[in-house]
């Protein structure tokens, strides 16, 4: 595909493109963002410097950078896909040798400048190059068994890589933002019927074998499932998170108690309360309707992703839209499910909620690359 | 590679429709988090908030200040002083070794108390304080708090102890505090959340533990808010416990010392009652040990001491310890006679040394007799033979009867350890206690306050005072609690003819004044002070052997009972030696300096005494002054 392909004519060039930017998107990313540094400055105690204002800052340049990106043609991104990828990976190797250990998992490598986590890069660098993949790959051939091994071994190679650091959650993002790419791409669905079916036959393996000679997983990682299953058998290990947090959920009721009167985040019967677990000072303090609110907004951010996505007559630019849109869509799923205690606990942050830089960076650009996809759709 | 136009319209409608799909499940799942939210939040709220309640809120008991003890004169017996100590909590410690490192700078710690800290520190939760130092000063106290912030974990904490400032003084009166401990918490039924407090003070013996109701006050409480370490962010709310009440004992702190100072080793007994209100001005019990020992816990050794001593000092001998009265009974004995109408004052008996009984012999201290006797020559000379005739006429029953009005064998309810209530014996006790039937040789000894009966020193105080007075005085310990006057033990006279009671004054003047007296020597001068009293020797075993001939724990008690001045009685005062031999030996000189101590309410002048005991009493009052307690204004105050 060239350049030629597209329709220049409708597409905005100059500073024109600035009014072609999806704003309610990207008014929801701030409205989202405002939630953060409201319950930021809330868990650190009616404290602005401590987390509200370095995330602002960071949630300010990392707007910047979505403009910027956006306004770079969408074609470029294309083109630098595979080499973006490469980046990643080579950097997530770099961190596997060289990376700092960093809360008991090696995720950081330091540039000098800034701590970067090739693994937060890697969620859209993966998505980028599976979108350019299927962009160049001839519809035809997209259910191919050797076409299909292809991106399976793409998405694989970081998702063991990032599983060995070991960081369980990013690699079920990847994995499982790769496997939904795949399947909006079109592959056919009779290979995803077989791995859920090879997944539910592994799992039931894994819990018929217990108490067997053959049994597959250690005792201790029995134990561990079972404090999932029903954290009360543990109530100050590994369950603790879990039943602190829903004490934190359900105390809020409809409203909650109120903006900075969360007892359980403030006395620090949470744990992370201001990166992994701050749904839960939001649901404490602003109750039902506040987390609710939440997860409609999140739910507002997908649906403008997925509308962009289909109006986009652009292959690359929609599938990548459409990959971010499922990867954030399981950022903030799994983070809720997790605290709400629907599944294991996962190191996953509520996206452009909870503190950190990395992750607030990487969610701009790949908004930036949706926005990109968006101006310069063909039209 | 080129696409067709068609196969890029394929291509989309796919994309289109598999992200519909994709959208769809989406929307289910949001569907999912939304139904958990609203079950957690909504449905299941009550649960969690009451949960969360549980977790943030901890009610602490704030210990009340136990009630402070006082004597008749105000001077602190039982006082509660700060006691400083230092805790550690593991978890906010840094480096355990080296906290305790700087600590060992700034005080000093005691080595066996630091390894069982360091040895509780690694058991117990990482949020229990441990103590790593005791009983350190406030200068201590301060060089720990002034370096805090270089000891992470340590903590400076003020606590009220108890303390006596008296020392041993008021040990068997008062008693003492310690610890709580399993035995008490299985021994006293008290569902008081205070005694779950770690090393709450409780009364252990004497006043301390019969009072304990009064002294211990009310807890408050404290709703704190804590974080998930248990550590307190702050105070939601108070409710104000109850000191307890401060006890003002009738006791006289002075008259007290001198009563221990004057018992000495001895293992003895003294009791100094007013006559008219039935106040105790001191109730002594020798030997005596220092209660601030079992504050904090008595060491092995220091215990074993005390149990091992054969002289058992932690036996409150005047109100616990009975003792055959012997002859201080004889004033009772006597006085059932006169009352039954069965002899007349004038009435005589021959004494030859012995009497015969249904074949049984009984013998009078004096073997060669006393010739023919009445009943002033019997109580002055304590003739023996005189009483038998008595028992033989008037019988037990009359005599117990007797006893009892007096006081003996009747429980005097005062507030100290097992108070005892001694023995006035009876036929129908003797058939059921002991199953066997009365005999004649029983009422025998029991004239002559041998056999069956028993009694306390407290008792034969009580006994004197209802001699003296004819009234029915009943001993009273507690003066005030809290300001408030306790009822007075002033009692109606009692249904005694007063010439029959003036009759036994009399005896009981002449056994110390009269020539002939047992208790002669130790009569006291003075026109306005002189007393009345009586002699008793009470057998250990029954065998006629001098003192000197058997081993301490063999000898005869000696008793001594008496009250002054004899004309307008104000005080009575009982003594008991045990294995003292003789009460006119062992006994009396004991009484007679007590009773004049408590008349003169300071050292009494020599010429209260015989000329040639001047000498010897001049310098025995110098070696007891300086057992003195320190004057007032030395004494710690209210904390």
């Amino acid at each position: 595909m060239s350049y030629l392909e597209y329709n220049v004519k409708y597409v905005p060039t100059g500073p024109r493109k600035f009014l072609y930017i999806n704003w309610p998107l990207a008014l929801l990313l701030i409205a989202v963002a405002s939630v953060g540094f409201l319950m930021l400055y809330s868990v650190a105690g009616g404290d602005l410097s401590r987390w509200a204002e370095p995330q602002m800052k960071r949630f300010g340049a990392g707007f910047v950078m979505m403009i910027v990106v956006a306004m770079v043609p969408i074609w470029f991104w294309r083109n630098v896909s595979a080499v973006a990828y490469g980046i990643s990976l080579l950097l997530l190797v770099a961190v596997e040798l060289f990376g700092e250990t960093g809360m008991g998992a090696q995720r950081w490598i330091d540039l000098g400048i800034v701590r970067l986590q090739p693994s937060e890069l890697m969620k859209i660098t993966l998505v980028m190059l599976l979108a350019a993949y299927y962009d160049w790959l001839p519809l035809k051939r997209v259910s191919h068994p050797l076409w299909v091994a292809i991106p399976v071994l793409l998405i694989l190679l970081p998702t063991l890589l990032v599983l060995r650091q070991p960081d369980l959650g990013t690699s079920i993002l990847l994995l499982t933002g790769g496997g939904a790419l795949m399947f909006i791409a079109g592959v056919h669905w009779a290979y995803f019927a077989a791995v859920i079916a090879a997944g539910i036959g592994l799992v039931t393996a894994v819990f018929e074998s217990r108490g067997t000679p053959w049994q597959m997983l250690n005792n201790y990682q029995y134990r561990r499932i079972d404090t999932f299953i029903d954290p009360s058998v543990d109530p100050l290990g590994a369950g603790y998170h879990i039943t602190q947090s829903k004490i934190a959920l359900g105390s809020g009721g409809w409203t909650g108690r109120g903006f900075m009167q969360g007892t359980q985040s403030r006395l620090n019967f949470l744990p992370e309360k201001h990166t992994d677990f701050i749904f839960t000072t939001l649901s404490e303090e602003f109750g039902f309707i506040g987390a609710f609110s939440l997860l409609a907004l999140y739910a507002l951010i997908i649906l403008f992703c997925v509308v962009s996505a289909i109006g986009n007559a652009n292959r690359y630019g929609s599938l990548l839209t459409l990959g971010i849109a499922v990867t954030f869509f399981l950022f903030f799923a799994v983070n809720m499910s997790m605290v709400m205690g629907l599944i294991p606990v996962v190191g996953v942050p509520l996206p452009l909620v909870s503190y950190g830089g990395s992750a607030m960076m990487v969610l701009m650009i790949a908004f930036g690359l949706v926005q990109s996809a968006h101006v310069h759709r063909p039209r | 590679m080129r696409k067709s136009p068609g196969e890029k319209n394929r291509s989309q409608a796919i994309v289109t429709r598999r992200s519909l799909l994709v959208g769809g499940l989406q929307a289910g799942l949001v569907g999912v988090l939304g139904a958990r939210m609203h079950y957690l939040q909504v449905s299941q709220s009550d649960q969690y908030r009451f949960l969360a309640e549980e977790n943030r809120i901890k009610i602490s008991l704030i210990p009340p200040e136990r009630g402070q003890v006082f004597d008749r004169t105000g001077r602190l017996v039982a006082a509660n002083v700060p006691s400083y100590r230092v805790t550690m909590t593991r978890e906010d410690t840094i480096d355990i070794d080296e906290t305790i490192a700087r600590l060992g700078k700034l005080i000093t710690l005691d080595p066996v108390l630091v390894e069982e800290a360091r040895e509780e520190l690694a058991r117990r939760r990482g949020d229990v304080p441990v103590t790593i130092a005791e009983k350190i000063s406030w200068e201590e106290l301060s060089r720990v708090a002034a370096n805090a912030p270089a000891l992470p974990g340590v903590e400076p904490q003020v606590a009220l102890s108890r303390s006596y400032p008296l020392k041993s003084d008021f040990t068997h009166v008062v008693g003492y505090v310690g610890p709580v401990s399993d035995y008490d918490l299985g021994r006293i039924e008290d569902p008081d959340p205070l005694l779950n407090l770690p090393r709450f003070q409780i009364g252990k013996t004497g006043l301390e533990a019969r009072g304990e109701e009064l002294l211990r006050g009310e807890a408050g409480t404290q709703r704190l808010e804590v974080n998930a370490a248990g550590r307190e962010v702050r105070e939601l709310g108070r409710v104000e416990g109850m000191p307890g009440s401060d006890i003002q004992l009738t006791i006289d702190h002075m008259l007290q010392n001198y009563v221990q100072a004057r018992l000495g080793d001895e293992s003895a007994a003294a009791v100094v009652i007013d006559c008219e209100s039935g106040d105790l001005l001191a109730i002594g019990s020798a030997p005596a040990f220092d209660p601030n020992l079992f504050v904090n816990g008595i060491s092995v050794t220091d215990y074993k001491k005390l149990i091992e001593n054969d002289r058992r000092p932690l036996v409150s001998k005047s109100v616990q310890g009975t003792y055959p009265p012997g002859s201080t009974f004889k004033m009772i004995t006597a006085l059932a006679a006169l009352e039954a109408g069965v002899i007349s004052p004038e009435d005589t008996f021959r004494c030859n040394g012995k009497l015969e009984v249904h074949n049984q012999e009984f013998g009078c201290w004096k073997r060669s007799g006393h010739g023919n006797v009445d009943l002033l020559a019997s109580l002055r000379e304590s003739c023996d033979v005189y009483f038998y005739e008595l028992a033989l006429e008037v019988g037990i029953e009359r005599i117990s009867a007797m006893a009892r009005k007096f006081g003996i064998g009747v429980h005097h309810d005062i507030p100290m350890s097992s108070v005892a209530s001694g023995l006035a014996p009876t036929k129908d006790w003797k058939r059921e206690v002991r199953g066997e039937s009365w005999v004649i040789g029983d009422s025998v000894n029991a004239a002559i306050g041998q056999g069956f009966v028993l009694a306390s020193p407290l008792q034969l105080a009580v006994m004197t005072a209802r001699l003296a007075t004819g009234r029915s005085v009943s001993p009273r310990l507690i003066k005030t609690i809290d300001g408030e006057e306790q009822p007075s033990g002033a009692g109606a006279p009692l249904d005694v003819n007063e010439n029959h009671l003036r009759q036994i004054r009399r005896g009981m003047y002449e056994v110390v004044n009269h020539a002939r007296g047992t208790g002669r020597g130790s009569r006291i001068m003075g026109e306005e002070t002189r007393m009345a009293g009586k002699t008793g020797t009470s057998q250990v075993i029954s065998r006629r052997v001098t003192c000197d001939e058997v081993p301490w724990r063999q000898r005869d008690h000696a008793l001594f009972v008496d009250y002054a001045p004899y004309d307008n009685p104000r005080i009575a005062v009982s003594v008991v030696v045990e294995h003292g031999c003789g009460g006119a030996l062992a006994a009396a000189p004991i009484a007679r300096d007590i009773t004049l101590q408590a008349l003169y309410g300071e050292d009494p002048p020599l010429s209260e005494y015989p000329a040639r005991d001047r000498g010897r009493i001049g310098s025995q009052q110098e070696r007891l002054r300086e057992m003195r307690p320190p004057p007032r204004g030395e004494e710690p105050g209210r904390a």
